[in-house]
């Protein structure tokens, strides 16, 4: 018989962290800080609104690119947090999740050998979507530190005369680093002057504290460069609902729908119409979510110090990203023994990239009390073994 | 500042003074000064614990009365109210606007001592005009949480 496969398709390494979630799927009554999603439930009155819908026998596609009323809602979100304006009717899509823009952003924009800037740590599906689209992905190793910013001159160095686009994972998940205006000016202006595009993943936008998220879309000269990304999962914990969006200069937008509409059709219809009552009445439920998640934001890092940790302070999404590398194991190693000898799963560093080695992600969206647990556990941990010396 | 630590104490009031200061950004000394201070002035009334009786074994019985009085010639309503939440069987007593004037929530061991308070304490009242007592059966939430319903970590443990 045949190889069925595609060669392209089996080079691609499966993700890391599947890896280590099969590890933890054995582990009876672990805890976990390793999970990439809010632990609140989706607001009520959001869930409701799905339920009408549904009750109301809205089970139909809706167009392609999505619901006009959510359309409309996007572009007065992004104006009212970025002041860009964006064309509802030929700017913006919905998309299942920002997972899908990603995807359907690269092979609008992509052809065979065109190489893709992908800061590392970042999310784990850039590089194979990159691959799947025929991209080259250059990896920018990020600095602890530089408070694992892009800095100008790192993205100098890695453009070539092939490179085509920059992705921009901020904030970022898992180092939880944020990019700020005087950040995103240098950036954009090599961008503008090496004539890239940029694809710009916001998923985290809304969780920023103590300094404001800015989107390089909103810089001058930049809207007619960047893909937008953003999304409903994180911000108002909606991530089953699969839905996020797009906003991209028309004639990259014009590609990015017609893959849209023979791969996908449309976005689930409930979750779309949910979705218009989050950003229509949904701000203050932002705000209560965002206060939370910084009160544990400042615990966990006070914690981690007074247990020994050296740990750079994230200002944005929902993980800390502290150093393990005066303990003397690599990421995966610490992560895997604390699994096993004290039953707290945190995500090593080496699931993001190479460059996360030496660092550990763990994740916030957890209640006061199963932080406080887990870092009794951790703070054991730390000290049987004699690493806080 | 205040507002920060009510509503983080609002929901949790277990949390150590070391522990909010940490959560919220401020000094040790500063939330315990702040919180001393706000028992002084009574913003900070007690620190109870919400408890569901019904799971305890332990057989209660709240009422919700709805009392209609006359108020008193310069004191309003504020002197039937007392009279009233002085009785250490009562609850709660707000002043309501519409229809009726105060609600006063009972908690007694039994229908029957809750009856006896009304019939023989509070119906009996000089400026009591009329009360109607409902008991309630069940309670699903109070002070913002859901009473039986704990909540399942249903996530994955691991997710990128």
């Amino acid at each position: 018989m045949r190889n069925p496969l595609s060669n392209k398709v089996v080079d691609i390494q499966p993700s890391g962290i599947r890896k280590f979630f099969d590890i933890v799927s054995e582990m009876k009554d672990a805890i976990s800080l390793g999970v990439g999603e809010p632990d609140f439930d989706t607001p009520w009155h959001i869930r409701e609104e799905g339920i009408y819908s549904l009750e109301k026998g809205r089970t139909f596609y809706t167009s392609n690119a999505g619901l006009k009323e959510l359309k409309i809602e996007i572009c007065n979100y992004i104006n009212r947090k970025c002041r860009v304006k964006y064309d509802f009717n030929k700017e913006v899509m919905v998309t299942v999740g920002g997972s899908e823009a990603i995807d359907i952003g690269l092979r609008a924009m992509l052809d065979p050998g065109d190489e893709v800037l992908i800061p590392q740590p970042c999310y784990v599906s850039y590089v194979p979507c990159v691959k799947l689209a025929d991209g080259v992905p250059v990896i920018i190793e990020l600095k602890e530190e530089n408070n694992f910013k892009l800095t100008k001159q790192e993205l100098l160095d890695a453009i070539t005369d092939k490179t085509k686009v920059l992705i921009l994972p901020f904030p970022n998940n898992p180092t939880g680093a944020i990019m700020e205006y005087e950040d995103l000016v240098d950036i954009a202006e090599v961008v503008r002057e090496h004539d890239l595009y940029v694809m710009s993943d916001e998923i985290y936008s809304e969780l920023t504290y103590g300094r404001q998220h800015m989107s390089i879309t909103s810089l001058p000269g930049m809207k007619e460069r960047t893909i937008l990304i953003n999304g409903f999962s994180k911000s108002y914990a909606m991530t089953g609902w699969r839905l996020g969006y797009a906003c991209a200069p028309e004639i990259i937008m014009e590609q990015m729908i017609k893959i849209h509409q023979f791969a996908i059709m449309c976005a689930p219809t409930t979750s779309q119409y949910a979705a218009v009552e989050a950003l229509r009445n949904g701000d203050n439920d932002v705000l209560l979510m965002k206060e939370a998640y910084d009160a544990r934001r400042r615990f966990l890092i006070d914690e981690l110090r007074r247990i020994g940790f050296d740990c750079f302070e994230p200002y944005g999404a929902f993980y800390v990203f502290p150093s393990i590398k005066k303990f003397g194991m690599t990421s995966e190693e610490f992560a895997e023994t604390l699994l096993r000898e004290e039953k707290v799963a945190v995500v090593p560093g080496t699931a993001f990239g190479e460059c996360g080695e030496g660092f550990l992600r763990i994740s916030y969206a957890y209640s006061i009390e199963n932080l406080k647990v887990a870092l009794e556990r951790i703070e054991n941990f730390v000290n049987n073994h004699k690493l806080n010396k | 500042m205040r507002q920060k630590i009510l509503k983080a104490i609002d929901k949790n009031s277990k949390l150590t003074s070391k522990e909010l200061a940490s959560m919220l950004g401020m000094t040790e000394e500063i939330v315990e000064a702040e919180l001393r201070a706000m028992e002084k002035e009574s913003i900070i009334c007690g620190y109870p614990t919400l408890i569901n009786w019904d799971k305890a074994d332990n057989e209660r019985v709240t009422a919700l009365i709805e009392v209609k009085v006359t108020p008193q010639r310069g004191e309003g309503f504020d002197k039937i109210a007392e009279r009233i939440y002085k009785f250490e069987e009562v609850e709660s007593v707000y002043l309501m606007s519409g229809g009726f004037d105060l609600t006063v929530i009972i908690d007694g061991k039994s229908m029957r001592e809750v009856a006896n308070f009304v019939s023989s304490k509070l119906a009996p009242m000089d400026s009591v005009l009329s009360t109607a007592t409902h008991f309630v059966l069940k309670k699903y939430k109070e002070h913002g949480i859901e009473l039986d319903n704990k909540k399942v970590d249903e996530r994955m443990l691991v997710t990128p």
